[in-house]
């Protein structure tokens, strides 16, 4: 027993040093709504140094500055676009998770919904292809044709 | 047969599209370029290294082709790249260096340590001129043309080859 709590305390101590190492930082919101959209704004925005993780998730030096950033502006009032412009002004679109839709990426938003659509519509086709060739009437020359051979199986 | 052209249509599409994607999987993110390129030179204000009383801002780099180095003391690859960036002012190529985010002691250490190519170094304790720079890692170059508009940007460590291949035939072009 003594072990088991021995070990709870030696993991709770590494939580508590990974916490500080991490740097967790303590910011001040007046109002719950900005709180949010710091955490959202900075949820959205891809580290430029280590490239896989949002800026609230690194621990690179570049993404506390930019976390601080989204934090100032957001005290001095600033609107999500204004706060989103301002960054890509200066670390480029390669920072936005969700690239804005331009005309540079209305390919990359356009094609899976063209894709999606091209699929559908080639699906349509071939359903109607398919009912067309069942539904087709028999001519008079081959319900002949069939009766003949149905009528040949009956009688033999 | 015209349903069976429309049918081809499907595999080349696909194989279009597979060979797009497979370029894309070949780009280096890392090799992107800055997204000051083609714009002028953020507007700063800030003391230089050596006199803190002495004031500039973004009219230092107007009147000639200029690189912009910056760099700290706690950078290594800085260290390194030294000889290459005294060797580009031995050439003539007027030097300026952003003390980035470091003290004025230890960045007067490094100079006298590593050597000062720069004709002067801009102080910048607090990475604010960093920042609007794009800078997310030191060391990085920028070539400022005379009417200080940013031309190019060189991410991390300059080698020689770096020197002669790319940084000169810029600097000549924008001359």
């Amino acid at each position: 027993m003594a072990l088991i709590r021995n070990i709870t305390a030696f993991l709770l101590l590494l939580i508590a040093f990974g916490a500080v190492a991490g740097g967790i930082e303590l910011r001040e919101f007046d109002d719950p709504v900005k709180e949010k959209r710091y955490h959202d704004l900075t949820a959205s925005m891809r580290c430029p140094l280590c490239e896989n993780q949002a800026i609230d998730d690194s621990d690179a030096p570049i993404s506390g500055d930019m976390r601080e950033r989204v934090y100032q502006l957001l005290q001095d009032g600033q609107s999500d676009t204004e706060i989103i412009n301002h960054m890509v002004q200066r670390f480029g679109e390669y920072i936005l998770y969700n690239p804005r839709l331009e005309s540079r990426t209305y390919l990359l938003w356009g094609l899976p919904i063209a894709l999606v659509l091209l699929g559908a519509v080639i699906i349509v086709l071939m359903v109607r292809a398919r009912r067309n060739a069942s539904a087709k009437a028999l001519s008079a020359e081959e319900r002949q044709r069939i009766e003949a051979l149905t009528n040949r199986k009956g009688a033999s | 047969m015209k349903r069976r052209l429309l049918l081809l249509l499907l595999p080349i599409g696909f194989l279009g599209l597979a060979l797009f994607f497979y370029q894309g999987l070949a780009l280096d993110p890392s090799q992107r370029d800055s997204a000051l390129m083609a714009r002028e030179f953020p507007a700063f204000e800030a003391t230089t290294l050596r006199n803190e009383n002495r004031r500039v801002d973004q009219t230092l780099l107007e009147g000639e082709v200029t690189l912009v180095n910056v760099w700290g003391e706690w950078c290594p690859a800085c260290k390194q790249e030294m000889p290459q960036l005294l060797e580009l002012a031995d050439r003539d190529i007027r030097m300026v260096g952003v003390n980035y985010r470091d003290t004025r002691e230890k960045g007067l250490q490094f100079l006298s340590e590593f050597g000062d190519p720069f004709e002067v170094n801009i102080f910048d304790p607090e990475g604010e001129l960093g920042f609007d720079l794009g800078v997310y890692g030191a060391p990085e170059t920028f070539l400022v043309d005379a009417d200080g508009v940013i031309r190019y940007h060189h991410k991390g460590y300059v080698s020689p080859e770096d020197v002669r291949e790319r940084i000169l035939p810029e600097v000549e072009k924008w001359r």
